[in-house]
């Protein structure tokens, strides 16, 4: 085990190493001088001058690459000019909602996509099953916008229920701040939802195929165990998986939805620093977004065997 | 693990589960799902291609006087020759005080061009890197961490990013919802090829000298057509919606020209007042993706009906 553990951490390594070089690429990229680029569009020459020496640009490629991976691994993420910070106080500043949210998004998820997906299979080709398989073809349809904007209009300003947009910390009230986090992770919740449901019906139906389940109903179990106690627990593996690989959609949903909900998090931050092209701080938050899925997955990955004492390594 | 991963959650995986079988098209033509979704995309390719005689007026022609508009309200223009005409405007009119319905209508165009050229541009990459990497051994390794490297990075981050480097426009956009499609494909293809590499009539055609050139195309690219047009439906609508999600955060399709997401973008300040500039556009939008989706799933299912039990 521990062995695997090792093994599959390793493995982990080159990926993240070719992410670096990608978003390392990323500058490279951009028509014209990257210092400049960096530098944004209000520095004057000084400051171009300066960036160009700290980055060693005159250095061939790979030694800049070098530079570069050695002040992150130091937790050093290059400087925003256009926020006036390091972009390191910049992500601290906004994790927290992103955290939240994110959070909040995975619970309702899980908690609303599993029972659905194994009643969509214990009920299988009924009014049930075909209306939870449908809502799951429309969750993937539906931009995650068109959803919050319906979710703002009927809650918000219709029924005046809960707050249109905004944000409040954990510190300044607990329930401003889980009122204002409804909406924004129901909303993203949703291709979430239709994406668990989807897999965890499937994955129940193909195990109450089996003939231990038959074995189980024969000896008198109720339906409720049979499904909670044998069906849902040989179906958990896939279900956990999905809900990793499922994290990027996440993460590409949270930009949006922090943008409609106008929550100062990461989502945001990414926005912002595309349209000010703010090169340092968009190289970050990709570096760090990718590596939380990554790393979510990687820790998926080790639960398998919690999950499944079938499955060793 | 991942490989029992994959078969469950990766479309790819069930595209790659798809083979062409006699009478698929036969199949086909009684799957409700196909029927409904390609009736849904035959009349947004109508709206798109008949967009100038729809009763539209210039999609980008600001009226300053006319603006905020509510749906079916009416405005009788008094011509320069002194003719009286009464003009609805279906969908009410935006900030600037452009017709809507106009904007939607022509905004089919965008969405349809980005959804197909993705689609068919990731695939064709895919498709030749895929098909290299899966037969040249020695290729294949390096290929496959680089796509792996990629795939850890959130396909619609990716895509920002790459939108951010080389600026808006439709191109720019085109290629940056491409990019992180591509690993995708790659993998697609790579199975259906590991597979196909090992059947006996590949080993038949390396035994009389078949240069792998010509066994790659003539005998294991027609195993791949059936998972990749599944695969590519699947594309189709990611892309579409990626597309909106750019042109709504500002950063995609420059904002004169008419797109869907450009529309809701335009839309949001005013949601409040004016939600009619938000739910058009979500409407068309929403139901194109679905009736591609829709299309994608019924083609699943009729080239391989083992799936279509499952999931």
């Amino acid at each position: 085990m521990l062995a695997f553990i090792a093994r599959r951490l390793l493995a982990t390594i080159p990926v993240l190493g070719m992410v670096a070089v990608f978003v390392f690429l990323l500058l490279r990229l951009t028509p014209g001088d990257p210092a400049a680029v960096i530098a944004g569009d209000n520095a004057n020459s000084q400051q171009v001058e300066e960036i160009r020496e700290k980055l060693g640009l005159a250095q061939p490629l790979l030694t800049q690459f070098v530079i570069w991976a050695g002040k992150l691994l130091q937790g050093d993420f290059g400087e925003s000019f256009f926020f006036k910070k390091t972009v390191a106080e910049l992500i601290t500043q906004r994790i927290e909602p992103t955290l939240a949210l994110s959070f909040f998004t995975i619970v309702l998820a899980v908690l609303i996509a599993v029972p659905l997906g194994v009643i969509a299979a214990y009920k299988h080709d009924s009014w049930i099953d075909r209306g939870v398989m449908g809502f799951s073809v429309l969750g993937f349809s539906v931009p995650v916008f068109v959803i919050g904007y319906l979710l703002i209009y009927v809650f918000a300003i219709e029924w005046g229920v809960l707050p249109v947009q905004g944000y409040r910390r954990i510190a300044e009230g607990f329930w401003p701040f889980i009122e204002r986090l409804i909406l924004p992770s129901a909303t993203l919740a949703v291709i979430y939802i239709a994406l668990i449901a989807r897999i965890t019906r499937a994955s129940v139906l193909e195990v109450l195929g089996e003939d231990y389940i038959r074995t189980a109903h024969a000896k008198g179990l109720t339906d409720r165990v049979v499904l909670m106690r044998h069906a849902l627990r040989n179906a958990a593996v896939p279900i956990v998986t999905v809900i990793g690989i499922g994290i990027a959609l996440l993460i590409g949903g949270v930009v949006v939805t922090e943008s409609v909900y106008n929550i100062p998090g990461l989502g945001r931050l990414t926005v912002d620093a595309v349209l000010a092209r703010d090169f340092p701080t968009i190289q970050a938050v990709i570096l760090l977004f990718s590596v939380a899925y990554v790393l979510v997955n990687l820790l998926i990955d080790l639960s398998y065997t919690l999950l499944d004492p079938r499955i060793r390594y | 693990m991942t490989i029992v991963a994959d078969r469950i959650l990766d479309p790819a995986a069930d595209a790659a589960a798809a083979r062409v079988r006699p009478g698929a098209l036969a199949r086909l033509a009684r799957s409700p799902s196909v029927l409904v979704g390609a009736v849904i995309i035959f009349f947004m390719v109508a709206v798109a291609l008949l967009a100038p005689l729809l009763g539209t007026v210039d999609p980008a022609r600001i009226d300053p006087t006319y603006r905020n508009k509510l749906p079916m309200s009416e405005r009788t223009i008094t011509m320069a020759s002194g003719a009286k005409e009464t003009r609805t405007y279906l969908m009410g009119t935006d900030s600037l005080g452009r017709d809507v319905y106009s904007r939607v209508v022509y905004g089919a165009r965008i969405s349809l061009v980005v959804g197909v050229g993705v689609a068919a541009i990731s695939v064709a990459i895919g498709l030749v890197i895929g098909l290299v990497s899966g037969y040249i051994r020695w290729l294949d390794g390096i290929v496959m961490r680089f796509m792996d490297g990629m795939m850890a990075i959130p396909g619609i981050l990716l895509a920002i990013a790459l939108v951010s480097v080389w600026g808006a426009g439709l191109a720019t956009v085109v290629i940056a919802i491409v990019v992180p499609e591509i690993p995708r494909v790659v993998r697609l293809v790579r199975s259906v090829v590991l597979t196909i590499r090992e059947e006996p009539y590949v080993e038949a055609a390396i035994s009389v000298g078949t240069p792998t050139p010509l066994i790659l195309i003539r005998h294991v690219l027609p195993n791949t057509i059936a998972p990749l047009i599944v695969q590519g439906t699947y594309i189709c609508a990611f892309a579409i919606l990626v597309e909106a999600i750019l042109s709504f955060l500002g950063i995609g399709i420059p904002p004169q020209i008419p797109t869907w997401g450009n529309i809701m973008a335009e839309g949001r300040t005013l949601f409040r007042v004016f939600p009619h500039n938000i739910l058009f556009p979500g409407v068309f939008l929403a139901l194109t993706v679905l009736a591609v989706n829709m299309l994608g799933d019924g083609l699943r299912d009729t080239l391989d009906p083992r799936m279509s039990k499952r999931v």
